[in-house]
């Protein structure tokens, strides 16, 4: 794979403060929601978006992007936004009655090419997606954004030791490694989950760790894979990235902002300090 | 029943590219080893990784495939119960996931592989379809139907091998979604499913034979979406109606005729066999362990004639 030189670092990092705005103000219409999910993967989403993916609209030859982590919709949500492909009525109602936007995204709405919600479905999906693919010589990338914490699931494992077996490259599954998950630090819950980078070796897979938050890195590290092996982009990351009273805080992973947090909250983002 | 549909995939799989099939480390036979030899690009073996088996088929049917995931029941939905209900029923995709050895045909493997509340779970999500054949020829039409007149996952429940033929003389052709009469009567009918038909047909011949019972048996292959039209039409056509399934009492075919007969006014007697409530340690045939748990033919048929006014 070659590395792309028109890719827009700075474009990427200024969208994701917009989304992160949008995602707050969001907040405000609904009683809770994965803000801290979705700010942690956001970087990770739009530079699949904006600097990784064959994007020609049409399904049958593009790129496809699975939200494995589907509890992170917003951070999907608001790059769907962006390209048009939802309106943006549809974020103005999310989780109300009559629209179809909600907490998980769902197989048939606009820009979704897969139900998720459930953690550790979205890597076998991929892996059956990728081999009907390779079936039907249709040469497409499968990008996905999985959790840390999904990765304590066996289902996904079977599937990092099923992929390669099955010759199976065109893969690109992106770790939002936050180290959090609803109950506290992944690190401390289960000590035995790291070193992630050489399990993923031992599977099979080539695998890089890098700067979650900075496109750039994710962008570099993704073109520069070798495309004979399926691969994982471990991205570390902040829960709650941009929001000092919200990284790290296990509370954020579904609450929502008062209208005071609201407001210091968008000023850290518009400030853009973190 | 293996070798029906497998042969009936085959035929079925050798024309139509889209059909794939995944298994978990099960022995291909018949049809489908020689599937495996022509199109060795679409039969995949996962291993002994059923939740790989049942997502990897979704995501196959999400790129167009029709893929049939195969293995012994218990493990085709039991171990990958959410990828069975998420990736398959939840977004609707056209996998067809076979069960061999549904109720408790691997007798003496233990409650490990006894599939005997299967209908039940299977039945109780939205959009899908379950399907139950009685005999080998009905194994092979349901494989057919499930590609040809089904869009949405199928749960097939088989037998094992080696079951008799009992709808070469058919009063009834297959029709998917229909109960289907496999032997004719007048005065009792045996509503069943699966390879316990066969103990219907016996006992109905030995109704005829010893005490001159006129007694039908119709084959309910597809369980969901049920004919509820025609079970209404057997309980208001006969005296007697004896539900046999090889199955648990709940959630099975017994209690949907029971609210079917309350609903429709049904003036019949009304029998119901099935398995209990209970796992199964007992060892043995798989006609002992159906007799283990009161599936006894000669049980039922003294109760059957004792429910019938004595004819001619």
């Amino acid at each position: 794979m070659t590395a792309s030189i028109d890719f827009d670092a700075s474009a990427v990092r200024a969208r994701c403060k917009r989304y992160r705005r949008r995602i707050l103000d969001i907040s405000q219409t609904v009683g809770a929601l994965h803000i801290a999910p979705s700010f942690s993967c956001l970087e990770l989403v739009a530079t699949a978006y904006f600097g990784l993916m064959n994007r020609t609209g049409d399904p049958e030859t593009e790129d496809t992007f699975i939200l494995s982590k589907g509890h992170g919709s917003l951070a999907q949500f608001v790059a769907l936004e962006e390209l048009g492909v939802i309106p943006r009525e549809w974020l103005e109602n999310y989780c109300k009655p009559g629209f179809p936007l909600a907490t998980h995204p769902d197989y048939g709405t606009p820009g979704v090419a897969a139900s998720t919600g459930s953690l550790g479905h979205g890597l076998g999906l991929a892996v059956g997606m990728a081999y009907a693919d390779k079936l039907h010589g249709k040469g497409r990338d499968i990008f996905l954004v999985m959790s840390d914490g999904e990765l304590q699931e066996g289902s996904v494992w079977e599937a990092l030791m099923t992929a390669p077996s099955l010759g199976i490259s065109r893969i690109v599954a992106m770790v939002d490694l936050n180290d959090f998950q609803s109950l506290g630090q992944t690190s401390k819950t289960l000590p035995n989950f790291y070193p992630m980078l050489d399990k993923l070796h031992a599977f099979g897979w080539e695998s890089v760790e890098v700067d979650g938050h900075d496109p750039q890195a994710i962008h570099d590290a993704v073109r520069a894979r070798s495309g004979k092996k399926p691969f994982v982009l471990l991205g570390r990351t902040v829960k709650g990235k941009g929001v000092s009273f919200m990284e790290n805080v296990p509370i954020w992973h579904y609450r929502s902002p008062n209208a005071q947090e609201y407001k210091i909250a968008v000023e850290q983002v518009e400030a853009g300090s973190l | 029943m293996r070798n029906a549909f497998a042969n009936a995939f085959y035929e079925m799989a050798k024309d139509d590219p889209r059909i794939c099939l995944v298994v978990a480390d099960i022995t291909a036979a018949a049809g489908v080893a020689s599937f495996q030899q022509e199109s060795p690009e679409r039969f995949i073996n996962v291993g002994v990784a059923e939740q790989m088996m049942v997502g990897l088929s979704a995501g196959l049917a999400l790129r167009g495939c029709i893929p049939f995931a195969y293995t012994i029941a218990t493990f085709t939905i039991y171990r990958p119960f959410e990828q069975v209900r998420v990736d398959c029923c939840y977004q609707n995709l056209p996998v067809k996931l076979v069960g061999v050895g549904g109720g408790v045909n691997y007798s003496t493997l233990g409650g490990t592989h006894h599939a005997q509340e299967d209908v039940a779970l299977m039945s109780a999500i939205p959009n899908m379809t379950v399907l139950a054949p009685c005999d080998p020829a009905e194994a092979a039409e349901c494989t057919k139907a499930s590609v040809q007149h089904i869009s949405g996952p199928v749960y097939l429940r088989l037998g094992k091998a080696g079951e008799p033929d009992l709808t070469s003389g058919a009063p009834d052709p297959f029709h998917l979604g229909k109960i289907r009469h496999i032997r004719a009567g007048a005065d009792v009918c045996f509503l069943t499913y699966g390879p316990i038909a066969k103990m219907a047909v016996d006992v109905a011949s030995r109704l005829e034979g010893e005490k001159g019972v006129s007694a039908a048996v119709v084959s309910v292959h597809s369980l969901k979406p049920l004919d509820v039209e025609g079970i209404a039409g057997v309980l208001s056509q006969y005296k007697v109606v004896v539900v046999l399934e090889e199955h648990s009492p709940l959630g099975g075919l017994g209690p949907q005729v029971k609210a079917i007969a309350w609903d429709s006014g049904a003036r019949c007697r009304l029998l119901t066999y099935a398995l209990r409530d209970e796992f199964i340690h007992v060892y043995g045939s798989h006609a002992d362990l159906l007799r283990a748990h009161g599936l006894d033919p000669d049980l039922i048929f003294e109760a059957v004639a004792a429910s019938v006014s004595p004819v001619g």
